[in-house]
């Protein structure tokens, strides 16, 4: 009678152990054939036919800096007696009206331009524009520039960030930080600043992670 | 021979010594299942071929080919999603550096919200590599700064610092992990092995920027949300239970692009690039602007550096 009782015990226990093992070993067992043993001696293999094939010396892709596409048109603000709106040159205007050297701001004009908001500098309108050419800008120096190389313009005041945005410094950049892989593309000075108003202007934060780093700060050393 | 009576009746009991017995046998056995049991659960979680693969850097290229197959069709199983998952390798002749510049930095958190999309992260808790730390001026301390900051951006007496990996060349992390599922490869990044992390958190309680992150479930990112543009190292969706890290987004860099952080910065404050290439843009600013480094005193020697214009 005892010797049925520990045959008892000891085969319930067996099953016990076969039932529990059984289902992941069933799953491994193709795996155990599947995976050889061969990847030690693989794996210097691996190191070598894996490394990226390596860099030509010389790029092969350039560097775009954006460009304004020319002299800017500006809107009708009504419309003509045929209701036709539009857009106009600059010079439309300007060829035939005498320009005012001295003018700084909105508020002294009394018929175009107005509610324009400035604020670079102390600067007059005649710094920048070209007032023998108004669909163009004006250096310094009275060398005739087109818009879509105001860059130059910018230049000759801010040089430090010239200098900046010719290493790559300052200005945002998008595409490729190889260029014997791909080509990249830089913003010009009027993508982010407004020549009239060049401060960067302020920003909403509309996109938050909730980690523990976001919690309002408690003086618990509950971590 | 006639045997004598015993002279003590309880041995004679045979039925309650086999009652006795059976009973601590059938709690034995239900103890033993109820132990083991974790076993069965990990074994229905994990497949087989998961459960015995090797670690990163000792898979033949057969055997990568089989893992990445592996991974992409269940990639398909579980997101429904056709995914390339792609294995890039450093480039020889390149170490990555990346530089922000404070100056510029106004804390709008475009960068925060590139690296969520990049690199899948986990949509409901818009988890990212990137902490943007809204400072006082006149401290380098991170502990002083705040990520909870709301509003217009920039606010007149702060800096913004963006913290993400540093890809420190002595990386503690890397020290800590007691099973090497965490390393620092030939271009400086500092890469995870998702398939042999077994989520101690060690690394995390090591790196003194807290740029490591811990996933506590499986990211969950809608069908058409997930970036199908993936690395094994990188920002494949990472299983849960493991640790992840800004990876300079390796799956882009190391093909040439510009990680996607980089990209999205509206104000260009962030420049990145191969230090090992003495004509790139990088060089320029550690050879003509002010750069520093988070926690210089720890010695991690970060790849990663700060400049004001």
């Amino acid at each position: 009678m005892p010797r049925i009782t520990s045959l008892i015990f000891v085969s319930l226990i067996a099953s016990m152990v076969i039932a529990a093992l059984v289902t992941p070993l069933d799953q491994n067992s193709d795996v155990i054939a599947a995976d050889d043993e061969s990847a030690p001696a693989n794996a210097l293999l691996a190191e070598s036919a894996t490394q990226a094939p390596a860099r030509p010396k010389s790029p092969t892709y350039t560097v775009t800096i954006r460009r304004p596409d020319g002299p800017p048109r500006i809107e009708l603000a009504g419309s003509d007696p045929q209701g036709r709106s539009g857009t106009v040159a600059c010079s439309t205007c300007h060829s035939v009206r005498p320009p005012a050297f001295q003018n700084r701001n909105a508020t002294t004009l009394d018929e175009f331009h107005q509610g324009m908001q400035f604020n670079h500098g102390t600067i007059a309108c005649y710094s920048c524009h070209n007032p023998d050419d108004a669909d163009s800008l004006r250096l310094a120096d009275g060398t005739r520039v087109d818009y879509s190389d105001v860059m130059t313009l910018c230049s000759q005041c801010h040089g430090p960030q010239a200098t900046s945005f010719a290493h790559g410094a300052h200005g945002g950049i998008n595409g490729f930080w190889d260029l014997s892989r791909g080509p990249q593309v830089k913003n010009n000075c009027v993508d982010c600043h407004d020549p009239h108003a060049p401060a960067f202007p302020k920003m909403i934060v509309d996109f938050k992670p909730k980690d523990r780093f976001n919690m309002p700060h408690t003086d618990s050393d509950d971590h | 021979m006639e045997t004598s009576k015993p002279s003590l009746p309880i041995v004679e009991n045979f039925s309650r010594r086999a009652a006795v017995k059976g009973g601590f046998a059938t709690l034995g056995a239900a103890a033993f299942v109820a132990a083991v049991s974790p076993l069965r659960q990990a074994a229905k979680n994990t497949t087989a071929a998961e459960f015995m693969q090797q670690h990163y850097t000792e898979l033949s290229p057969e055997q990568k080919t089989d893992v990445i197959a592996r991974l992409e069709a269940e990639a398909k199983e579980k997101h429904g999603v056709d995914v390339k998952i792609s294995d890039d390798r450093p480039i020889p002749g390149t170490k990555f550096v990346y530089a922000i510049n404070l100056s510029v930095c106004n804390g709008n958190g475009k960068c925060v919200e590139a690296c969520h999309k990049e690199n899948n992260h986990d949509r409901a808790t818009n988890q990212s590599y990137i902490r943007v730390i809204e400072m006082p001026k006149g401290t380098m301390d991170m502990e002083q700064g705040s990520t909870t900051y709301t509003g217009a951006v920039p606010k007149d007496d702060k800096f913004y610092l963006p913290v993400q990996c540093q890809q420190c060349d002595e990386p503690p992390c890397v020290d800590v992990c007691p099973v090497k599922a965490t390393w620092k490869e030939e271009d400086g990044i500092v890469v995870v092995d998702y398939n042999w992390c077994i989520g101690c958190r060690y690394c995390e309680a090591a790196c003194p920027y807290h740029a490591r992150r811990f996933n506590w479930k499986a990211p969950e990112i809608p069908a058409e949300e997930i970036n199908p543009n993936q690395g094994y190292l990188s920002n494949r969706v990472r299983p849960v239970g493991v640790v992840e890290k800004c990876t300079y987004c390796l799956h882009r860099t190391r093909k040439g692009k510009l990680p996607a952080c980089l990209e999205a910065c509206p104000t260009g404050a962030r420049v990145f690039g191969n230090i090992l290439d003495k004509d790139s843009n990088i060089r320029w600013i550690l050879e003509n602007k002010r750069v520093y480094i988070l926690k210089e005193e720890l010695g991690t020697k970060p790849a990663f550096f700060y400049y004001f214009d």
